[in-house]
């Protein structure tokens, strides 16, 4: 009967569907938007609450977006969780450095990777928070209610990485040796 | 029974619901297969349309839900006015970052719950340290967040149409986009 949970890969539609249903529970629930971002800025906060308490408290953008354990930091150890549920019930959890595509472009270096993994975090964390919102917030939570902001949003994160990913794999892994 | 208002309200039991809510969707997000950077990446190299597929499906099922629980007041509208310096631009960035990670801050988590050691390392310090940056930048990029606000918040307020009107027509531009992919064998 519990069959479909251990299928490694769902139709999107399916997920998707049932992430559009998650999306309405959290505005049910706990009247919010699903997003991923902010719990960076509060997991960063608290980090530097350890630090310095009062130099971190003491910056503006800490008085928006208080760093603390509340349901939006929440979301981002759920989905840890969720998708480990995931993947060891279908047996496709495994310890992974270099993901099979960049490895047949960039080869199979690990400190490469991992320097552009970071450099792309640091990018996405910085834009995230520029643009207000994420892929969930923007990109689904967003459209969902129809804001202008978040679909003009969601169209820029696209054409931002359709270039930069066209430049990596089309242009430079090209041109390598 | 207890009230909407006292869920809402209350601190501890948001923390278990937001932990829950994260479940669902990680859950969800690794089932449909993307916390792979290959699909992922795959979508913005336009090979692999997981993706866009996904998410419209997330869209189509949601905005038709949402409106409804809003039209019975358990929703309420969380749409914010934004801008072109702020919107646009800070899209633009997340887009570079997205392409190079090839996780966004959703995946990025559900990457790390099927093993993917460079969500770990590479993508969730990043972010934390992107996150982090943009905090302390904050007070000098205020001026440029608010330049060139748009017209509207929502897209009917924009377009001087009903909403219901503009439900309906967006739901089967995102059905026949959605046809017109599968057509093609995408």
């Amino acid at each position: 009967m519990l069959e479909f949970l251990t299928i490694a890969r769902w139709s999107p539609y399916i997920a998707g569907a049932g992430i559009g249903i998650v999306s309405c529970l959290a505005f049910v629930f706990a009247d919010r938007p699903l997003g991923c971002s902010t719990a960076f800025v509060k997991a960063r906060g608290l980090i530097g609450k350890m630090i310095s308490a009062e130099k971190t408290m003491a910056m503006e953008y800490y008085q928006d977006i208080v760093p603390k354990v509340d349901w939006p930091f929440m979301i981002i150890p759920g989905i840890i969780i969720g998708a480990f549920f995931s993947s060891f019930l279908s047996g496709t959890f495994h310890f992974l450095w270099v993901p099979a595509l960049w490895a047949s472009v960039f080869g199979n270096n690990v400190v490469l990777r991992v320097v552009v993994a970071l450099a792309g975090g640091i990018l996405l964390g910085f834009g995230a928070r520029w643009a207000g919102g994420c892929t969930s917030g923007h990109g689904i939570s967003g459209s969902i209610q129809l804001s202008l902001a978040s679909i003009i949003t969601a169209a820029c994160f696209f054409i931002g990485g359709i270039a930069v990913a066209m430049l990596l794999y089309r242009v430079i892994g090209v041109a390598l040796p | 029974m207890t009230s909407l208002a006292a869920i809402r309200t209350s601190s501890r039991g948001q923390v278990v619901l937001g932990l829950v809510t994260g479940i669902l969707f990680g859950f969800l997000l690794q089932k449909g297969g993307v916390t792979d950077y290959g699909v992922i990446e795959g979508q913005l190299l336009l090979t692999d349309f997981t993706v866009i597929k996904l998410m419209l499906s997330a869209v189509i099922v949601g905005m038709i839900a949402f409106h409804l629980l809003k039209h019975s007041g358990f929703a309420n509208l969380h749409a914010a006015h934004g801008t072109l310096g702020s919107n646009v631009i800070g899209g633009l960035i997340f887009g570079a970052g997205f392409a190079l990670l090839g996780y966004c801050p959703g995946t990025v988590a559900g990457a790390v719950g099927t093993g993917a050691l460079d969500a770990l390392f590479g993508g969730m310090i990043g972010l934390l340290l992107g996150a982090g940056f943009f905090a302390r930048l904050y007070p000098n990029l205020k001026s440029t967040l608010v330049r060139g606000p748009f017209p509207a918040v929502t897209v009917p307020e924009f377009l001087h149409l009903n909403l219901w009107v503009v439900i309906v027509l967006l739901e089967a531009f995102m059905i026949g986009f959605l046809v017109l992919l599968e057509q093609y064998g995408l």
